[in-house]
């Protein structure tokens, strides 16, 4: 008897045994199968490490580039080597300094960059002091001790010299040098606001000092100015996109809310007032889901063009499936003894609903709701990078020029806060309604 | 009977205050829905009723052609299948890695549980971050270092993936039975076996529904992607919109792949959802 028990324990147990190891075998053979139908090997080669590099070191520091156009023999600071980012002329950062026609750019540790009347120089030190002579037959570099060291690349047409101190390129055209520095640029002024100059206590002190910084307009009104339209961050844009995005959220939900509660009365079994026309609302319902977002995005885009109504339409539609079967679920639920209380008094259908029913289904109908409210706020930014509009647009824009990584950073910071405060207000909200 | 009508008038009063309430909530509600909607309908390319009458131009071209030249169809449908199959490896690939990471951040993220119990509210905010990143902006960043392909798809959506079972799972993993956890710690198990022998038995139905149920949203969430610049059905049906009138039987056989598809995952993973939480 015993005997018996114990064979079909262990027959038992080994089966369950053979079962996960043949479960975690399944796992392991997809993987492989994937590795190879997605060609992981390959990817190796095709992996770009510098651009993983210059993304990285793009969202947390920034380089300030002096150049100087060889020809016109003209030299310009900018942060980033944009327009925008240009330092007045008799503004320039204290490293930088103008003698004549010739500029001495002092990088970190000693090492400086000469730019002469006809040619370039950079000391370093522990090494001797690099010559390069833009001629119109080509670049001539002559280093101390007549060897090229793997951190300069040179060919006729471009000498490259890359040092942890900074970087300087010189061509026929141009000269350039870089030096990094830590943090974003210009978040709050650009170098053609004055107030960019201006230490935080000087800025503090402006801010109620009665000397007027732009003649004209007060000291407060100047800095929110130039803070708003700060060309390089563009803040208003960003502010009107994320509202986009939230409102693309909110509009998509509410109209979706509103159009469904009645269908899912229609729909729901026990209130319908005929069994076909439910039939065919719930697969109305069906077919508004099973349809993905992407492709009523693409219908839309069609019809109304790109913008944040678009998304909105997008969402609207959607979420009226997910919501029709989620309300007529949650209807066909309900408790049938307030209705019949209610026609016990001689209540209508629309009066047994509203104080029958209604009160049932309220708690759940508007948690869901909130629920779907907070997960399309991040569904609107997907939605939004496809029609163009809000902050998915911005921040696709961003990245495709691949330029300002910081851009990115910063956007992706702003939705990853914008999510987080909707989960929780609407968490706060849910348990409030849940509780009463 | 003064009791009474004190009661009643109290009564009577506060339905009207309620009522007061009830309409100024609804009377901003519409204020908000209507200003809102003219919003987004000012800042939209194409305006809303202007629009209107087209929303069913481009379906009925679709459809039009589609039936025009249906024997096309099936050729152009097993054309696109493979892409269909990359775009479900994706989405089946991110799903099984979301849930191995995410189940091993649960199990990290559980009170009761943790190997690490100061760790748990780190490991909770990560997985909020993790899930509030919308998996476009992980992909896109990917596809830059990466060059377009299906890894950086899949990367994407199991990185959102693991926030979100992560956060699903550990909400089980609190309802369940400690006993059994103490019971193996009394015998000496260590944390790896506690957690395989304990706690995975009495979680793994809802594990798998919860992961079932990702599955189908990550097969929409790999297409989206795909439509910006991932592989798979995604960017193939970009380039066939992209070819204009007379070439929407592309489109069509894309579309019905996507609906079929669609549909017969969610019913699929709905009819398992059902057996492994009301069990059978």
């Amino acid at each position: 008897m015993t005997a018996a028990i114990f064979a079909d324990a262990e027959r038992r147990i080994s089966r369950r045994r053979w079962t996960a190891f043949g479960v975690l075998g399944a796992i392991v053979a997809y993987f492989v199968y994937i590795f190879f139908a997605f060609d992981v090997g390959g990817l190796a080669q095709r992996v770009r490490l510098d651009n993983a590099a210059v993304l990285l070191r793009d969202t947390y520091s920034h380089r300030v580039q002096v150049t100087r156009d060889n020809r016109r023999d003209e030299t310009v600071v900018a942060i980033d080597g944009e327009r925008n980012g240009r330092f007045a002329e008799d503004r320039w950062p204290d490293w930088v300094k103008a003698q004549g026609t010739s500029t001495e750019v002092d990088l970190r540790a000693g090492v400086k960059v000469f730019y002469g009347p006809d040619d370039v120089r950079m000391a370093i030190p522990d090494y001797g002091t690099i010559t390069i002579v833009p001629a119109n037959s080509g670049i001539n570099l002559t280093t101390p001790d007549g060897a090229v060291p793997a951190w300069i690349s040179a060919s006729d047409t471009r000498v490259d010299i890359t040092r942890p101190e900074g970087r300087l390129t010189v061509t026929k055209a141009r000269t350039e040098t870089f030096r990094y520095f830590l943090g974003w640029p210009m978040f709050f002024f650009t170098t053609e606001s004055p107030f960019y100059y201006m230490g935080w206590g000087e800025r503090a002190a402006a801010l109620f000092s009665d000397t007027q910084v732009v003649p004209g307009t007060s000291n407060a009104a100047a800095m929110w100015n130039d803070f708003w339209h700060n060309t390089a961050w563009r803040h208003s844009d960003v502010a009107w996109a994320m509202f986009e995005t939230l409102l693309m959220a909110f509009l998509g939900t509410m109209l979706a809310a509103i159009v469904s509660i009645p269908l899912a009365f229609v729909a729901a079994r026990n209130f319908g007032p005929s069994m076909p026309l439910g039939f065919g609302i719930r697969r109305v319902f069906d077919f508004l889901r099973g349809v993905d977002a992407l492709i009523w995005t693409v219908i839309l885009a069609r019809a109304f063009g790109p913008g944040p109504m678009t998304g909105a339409l997008a969402i609207f539609l959607t979420d009226t499936g997910s919501f029709g079967k989620l309300f007529s679920e949650a209807l066909e639920n309900t408790d049938d003894k307030q209705v019949e209380g209610l026609r016990s008094t001689g209540a209508n259908a629309l009066q047994r609903s509203r104080f029958g029913v209604i009160p049932q289904v309220m708690p759940v109908i508007s948690s869901q709701i909130l629920y779907m409210l907070e997960s399309n706020t991040r569904g609107a930014t997907v939605i939004g990078a496809i029609v163009g509009g809000g902050i998915g647009l911005l921040l696709t824009q961003a990245i495709q020029t691949q330029k300002d990584w910081e851009d990115v950073t910063y956007y992706i910071i702003l939705v990853v806060l914008m999510v987080m405060l909707m989960d929780t207000v609407s968490g706060w909200i849910r348990r409030r309604l849940i509780k009463g | 009977m003064t009791d009474a009508t004190l009661i009643r008038d109290s009564y009577l009063a506060q339905i009207r205050r309620k009522r007061a309430y009830s309409t100024v909530i609804l009377v901003i509600f519409v204020a908000m829905m209507a200003s809102g909607f003219q919003l987004a309908n000012g800042r939209n390319a194409g305006g809303f009723l202007s629009g209107l009458h087209r929303i069913f131009d481009f379906p009925a071209e679709l459809i039009a052609e589609a039936v025009d030249r249906a024997a096309n169809l099936p050729g152009l449908i097993w054309f696109y299948l493979p892409a269909l199959v990359e775009t479900l490896n994706i989405a089946a690939a991110a799903t099984l890695l979301g849930a191995l990471f995410g189940g091993f951040l649960s199990l990290m993220a559980s009170p009761g549980l943790a190997p690490f119990p100061r760790l748990v509210p780190l490991v909770r905010r990560f997985l909020d971050i993790t899930r509030a990143i919308p998996d476009v902006v992980i992909a896109l960043i990917l596809i830059f270092m990466l060059s377009s392909g299906p890894v950086p798809a899949m990367l994407a959506i199991a990185f959102h993936t693991t926030g979100a079972l992560g956060k699903l799972f550990s909400e089980v993993n609190e309802n369940a039975d400690v006993k059994p956890v103490e019971g193996l710690q009394s015998v000496g198990a260590g944390w790896f076996q506690r957690m395989i022998l304990a706690v995975l038995p009495q979680v793994a139905p809802n594990w798998l529904s919860y992961g079932l149920l990702r599955f189908e949203i990550n097969v929409r969430a790999s297409a989206i992607l795909g439509f910006v610049g991932a592989g798979g059905i995604g960017a193939e049906l970009k380039v066939a919109i992209g070819w204009g009138q007379g070439r929407y039987d592309a489109a069509a056989a894309i579309f019905i792949l996507l609906f079929v598809t669609i549909m017969v995952i969610d019913q699929v993973s709905g009819h398992f959802r059902n057996v492994l939480v009301k069990g059978r």
